[in-house]
Parts: structure tokens; C-alpha cells; sequence
């Protein structure tokens, strides 16, 4: 009989940097897929001395969806449903950047209506995202609780926008050139009762969990990012708010209506895990406010321009940004001037964001890496589009 | 004596923070519930909801679709989950099997049969947009639940008969 030799073991499942390290007690762990705190399929290699990880990375590919080689396969109308499926927890953004770039591409005119209504459903999908994650977070650090606050809170978004588009997750609500549908007549009562009731809602918030010492000894001073080290791995959205950079595609290249809102970017410059959880709780009141003002300011009118039965954009190509509940959303389409596109770029915000946790992990204790991935706020999808 | 004090600060400050969660959690048990206990209550909000897609009758006549079979539907659903069935024409001198094709068949102007697969719909909505005389809408059925993957597969042409006789009987009642 042969004798076990341990070096046949050399190497790893996934990549050859995933040797063993030089000394030999180091332990590597492969954290997912399907760990209750990497939220999907997303695994995690680490390797660890004791508590304490020296290398950390993410293997990405279990979920691949295909979604830019599916744009190649259909038209671009029959494309749109897949936009509510690359982030499932904030797929008006989506909606959005992808008619934004067909209808930038043909150079159609959204009526005035159509996009205070695309500002006040973004926004609210925006928050129903931020909640989400504020549980699911709270849930990884260990408190149950929370996220049944969160969901409650939730819960009465998604039934305004059932009542608009008829579903609770996936929507499917723009089109090109306009929306499916006209929201009800009591949309902006409603959005406004809305509101007021989560500006009540978020003392309690910060009373259960933002004051507590036990959140505050999970996330500060935990993952610290510099605005350098964001910038340097394209991090957009809270994760670069969080560092000190007021950096708001809302801002920085105003899309649809957004530059006739008056609305305030929350910056924390502290770069750490809990200034990205600061960032998020501030954005609730920032589309709060953005809210209020767009169903106040709600212009009548139809909902939609006119578009050919068969969309045939011209020759050429497109980009249109949109600013995402993880970041900076992009989509590139390029025409050949048939009723397919040629090609189709998404530019996920998590696939960035995502990727700044190897130099973030370096170093910290095993748990702290749970703090530092929920902080990411990842949507696995997005990120394996 | 700084370390003491420290720990007795640490003490109270975790002391206080547990108090006022505790306290913002039992003023929550006192408030009334949020969710729907199924199946003792419904949702009442489904006015809107998007189930699976069905077929509008005709005004004057409930039991029979609007719907021209001209297979628009079917070309537009980005899944493929619609099949419109027509009878074939029959050539002379042929008996009439009764075979079906897919729309549009020369001549036809009713499906024979109209084919939803559930499981496949993604509730887009196109097949509504692409649909010329407004035949199709997303039915309101919240409660669609099977073991089988066949059970999400609905004929919608004789849905919608059935439709009608039993708002015929209730009508009657
Ligand atoms: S709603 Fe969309 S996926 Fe469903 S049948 Fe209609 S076109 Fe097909
Ligand atoms: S598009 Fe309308 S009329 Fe044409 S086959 Fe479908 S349901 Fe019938």
C-alpha cells in the first residue's frame, strides 16, 4: 500500500496561489458558497493563521447567468425582464439604465410624467434595498430582530409598487421610451404617508441598533478603506461615500430629472464598516426627501413616447449611468442597426465593490470579515451577471 | 483605578444601550400585528397583481376570447411560454383530422387552443403590449401552488369558457 503523502495536495481547487503557505500550520478555509453571510453563491477562500486571515479571495461563477449574451439573443423589449433579474433587490435602476441607453441610442424624449414617476419608483426601490440590507447585515453580526423591523418597514413599499407595477421583486415597469403603465391616483398620498411614516421610524432604528455597543464593537474601525484605495478598485456608491468622497452619479452626471431635486449626499469619512452603515441609513432620508418631491412636482401628461412596433435603433453605440443602491450602474449597448443589439456591457457596482474585500480582510480576525463582507451590501447576481 | 473605572463605564454604557433595545422591542410586542395569517385571512390587495396571463372574452359574448390568433403574442414572449393552436386547413380531397398548427393558419380567425406555461412566464407583460385587440391581462390568481411542473401549463381558451359558465350560474343563483 501506497503512503499518504500530503504534498500530492499541494494546490488548491481553484487557483494556484492557493498554495500553502510557507509555514506549515496556516488553514485554509473556503468560506461559501452557500454561506448564511455571503448572501447567494459566493465563496470565499481564506487562509488563515489561527483567527487571523492573511489571504482572502473571491471565486466568482456559480450563478452565471449569461444576461449580456442573452441581450445578443433577443430584442432589445424582450431584454428588458433580464434587467429585473441581474439585481433583484433594486431592479428599477436597472430598468432604468438599460432603457436610458436604447432610448440615448435612438434619441427618444421620455415625457415629463413618465420621468418624475421613474425618479419616485427608483427611489423607493432604492429604500426598500437599503432596508433589506440593514437586516440582513444586522442578521450576519447575530441580532434577529432587526430585520423584522426592516421587512415590516419594506413591506409597505412593495405594496405601493405592487399596486404600480403589479409585482413585489422583479419588476418589469420601464419601457422603452416611457413606463408600462400609469400609477394609480392615490400614488403620491401614498408615497407621502409613506415617508412620514419612516422619518418616525428611524429613531427607533438608531435607538435598537445604531446606538448599541455591541454594533458599534463589530464595525468600527473595522475594514477601514482610504478614498485612494476606492478609487483605485473603481468602489462607487455608500462604499466611496463612506470614505469621504461625495461621489453621486445623481450628482456627478445628472440622469432623467434629478438635477431639478434638491437633495443632500451623506458622507462619513471614517472609511470604515460603520460609516458605510451611516452612509445607508442617511441615504433612507435622502430619497425620502427626493420622493417628497417628485410625486408634490408630479406633472401630468402621458407616460409614454411613441416608439415603432419593432425597435430598430440606428447604427452605434450607447452608455447611460444610473446611481444603484451598491453604486454607480452602467450599461453599454452597441447597435448594429438591427432589432437585436450587437452587444450588451452591464457594469455592475458589487463587481467592484466586491473586490476590494481581499486587501480589506487582510489582517482581521475571521469574524470581522463578516462584518466587512455584509458592509459591501453584495447582490451575488449582479456581481456573476 | 482608571482600569475600574473604564470597566465600570463599559458596564454601564452596555447596560443602557440593552435597556433601550429591550425597551423599543416590547413596546413592539404591544402593537398589532403586520402579517397576514394564511390561509385564515387573505391579501385584499391583489386589484393589480400580476399572475399568470388569460384571455378577455368579447363583450357580447364572455365565453369566447377576443383573440384573432395572429400568434403576435407568442413572437413578442421573450421566454417562449405561449403556443397559440389553430386547425390546419384542410387540403381537398382530405379528410379532416382535426390537426392543429401553430398560428397564424391561413383562414383561421379563433384559437382552437392557447397554451400559457407558467413556469416559464416572467410576467414582462409583452405579450399584452404586442397583442392587437387587447385580448390578454395578467389574471389575479395569488395562489398558484402544484407539486407539478404540468399543473402551471393552463389551456386559456376553454379557462376562459369555464369562466364564463360558472359567472352564468352565479348570475342565475
Ligand atoms: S408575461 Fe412575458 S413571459 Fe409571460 S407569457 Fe407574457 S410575454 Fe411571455
Ligand atoms: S396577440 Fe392577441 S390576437 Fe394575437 S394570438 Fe395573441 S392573444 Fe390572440
Amino acid at each position: 500500500m501506497q503512503a499518504f503523502d500530503p504534498n500530492s495536495l499541494r494546490g488548491d481547487l481553484v487557483s494556484a496561489r492557493f498554495e500553502p503557505g510557507p509555514t506549515e500550520d496556516k488553514l485554509i478555509l473556503s468560506m461559501g458558497p452557500q454561506h448564511p453571510s455571503t448572501h447567494g453563491v459566493l465563496r470565499i477562500m481564506l487562509e488563515l493563521d489561527g483567527e487571523y486571515i492573511v489571504r482572502a479571495e473571491p471565486v466568482l461563477g456559480y450563478i452565471h447567468r449569461m444576461h449580456e449574451w442573452m441581450a445578443e439573443q433577443k430584442t432589445y423589449m424582450q431584454f428588458m425582464p433580464n434587467m429585473g433579474r441581474v439585481d433583484y433587490l433594486h431592479p428599477m435602476a436597472w430598468n432604468w439604465a438599460f432603457a436610458g441607453a436604447v432610448e440615448r441610442l435612438m434619441g427618444l424624449e421620455v415625457p415629463e410624467r413618465a420621468e418624475y414617476i421613474r425618479v419616485a419608483v427608483t427611489e423607493l426601490n432604492r429604500i426598500t434595498s437599503h432596508l433589506l440590507w440593514w437586516g440582513a447585515y444586522l442578521l450576519d453580526l447575530g441580532a434577529f430582530t432587526p430585520i423584522m423591523y426592516a421587512f415590516d418597514d419594506r413591506e409597505k413599499i412593495l405594496d405601493i409598487l405592487q399596486d404600480v407595477t403589479g409585482s413585489r421583486l422583479t419588476y418589469s415597469y420601464f419601457t422603452i421610451g416611457g413606463l408600462y403603465g400609469d400609477v394609480p391616483d392615490d400614488f403620491a398620498s401614498r408615497c407621502l404617508a409613506f415617508t412620514r411614516h419612516l422619518r418616525s421610524r428611524l429613531p427607533m432604528y438608531r435607538d435598537l441598533v445604531t446606538d448599541n455597543v455591541i454594533l458599534r464593537g463589530r464595525c468600527e474601525g473595522i475594514g477601514v478603506m482610504d478614498v485612494e484605495l476606492a478609487r483605485r478598485y473603481g468602489a462607487t456608491g455608500p462604499m466611496i461615500r463612506g470614505s469621504g468622497a461625495p461621489v453621486d452619479t445623481r450628482r456627478a452626471e445628472p440622469y432623467g430629472v434629478y438635477n431639478r431635486f434638491d437633495f443632500h449626499i451623506p458622507t462619513y469619512t471614517e472609511g470604515d464598516a460603520m460609516a458605510r452603515y451611516m452612509v445607508r441609513l442617511d441615504e433612507l432620508v435622502t430619497s425620502c426627501d427626493i420622493i417628497d418631491q417628485a410625486v408634490a412636482n408630479l406633472p401630468g401628461g402621458p407616460i409614454q413616447t411613441k416608439v415603432p412596433k419593432t425597435i430598430k435603433p440606428p447604427k452605434g453605440e450607447a452608455s447611460f449611468a444610473v446611481e444603484g443602491a451598491r453604486g454607480k450602474i452602467l450599461v453599454h449597448v452597441r447597435s448594429d442597426g438591427g432589432p437585436k443589439p450587437y452587444r450588451v456591457k452591464l457594469r455592475a457596482p458589487g463587481f467592484s465593490n466586491l473586490h476590494v474585500f481581499s486587501e480589506l480582510a487582510e489582517g482581521t480576525l475571521l469574524a470581522d470579515a463578516v462584518s466587512i463582507l455584509g458592509s459591501l451590501d453584495l447582490v451575488i447576481p449582479e456581481i456573476d451577471r | 483605578m482608571s482600569q475600574l473605572s473604564q470597566l465600570i463605564e463599559e458596564a454601564y454604557t452596555g447596560l443602557k444601550s440593552l435597556v433601550i433595545g429591550l425597551g423599543v422591542t416590547g413596546k413592539a410586542l404591544c402593537e398589532p400585528g403586520v402579517t397576514v395569517i394564511y390561509p385564515k385571512e387573505e391579501v385584499d390587495n391583489l386589484a393589480t397583481f400580476r399572475g399568470h396571463v388569460e384571455l378577455i372574452g368579447k363583450d357580447d359574448d364572455p365565453a369566447v376570447a377576443r383573440c384573432v390568433a395572429c400568434g403576435a403574442c407568442a413572437k413578442a414572449c421573450p421566454s417562449n411560454c405561449i403556443s397559440v393552436l389553430c386547425p390546419v386547413p384542410v387540403k381537398e380531397g382530405e379528410a379532416d383530422t382535426g390537426k392543429l398548427g401553430p398560428a397564424p393558419q391561413k383562414g383561421s380567425k379563433t384559437p382552437a387552443q392557447f397554451i400559457v406555461d407558467y413556469s416559464l412566464c416572467s410576467l414582462c407583460g409583452q405579450c399584452a403590449r404586442a397583442c392587437p385587440v387587447d385580448s390578454l391581462r395578467f389574471c389575479h390568481d395569488a395562489y398558484t401552488v402544484a407539486f407539478d411542473r404540468k399543473a402551471f401549463q393552463f389551456e386559456l381558451v376553454s379557462r376562459l369558457r369555464q369562466q364564463a359558465e360558472q359567472a352564468l350560474e352565479g348570475g342565475e343563483e
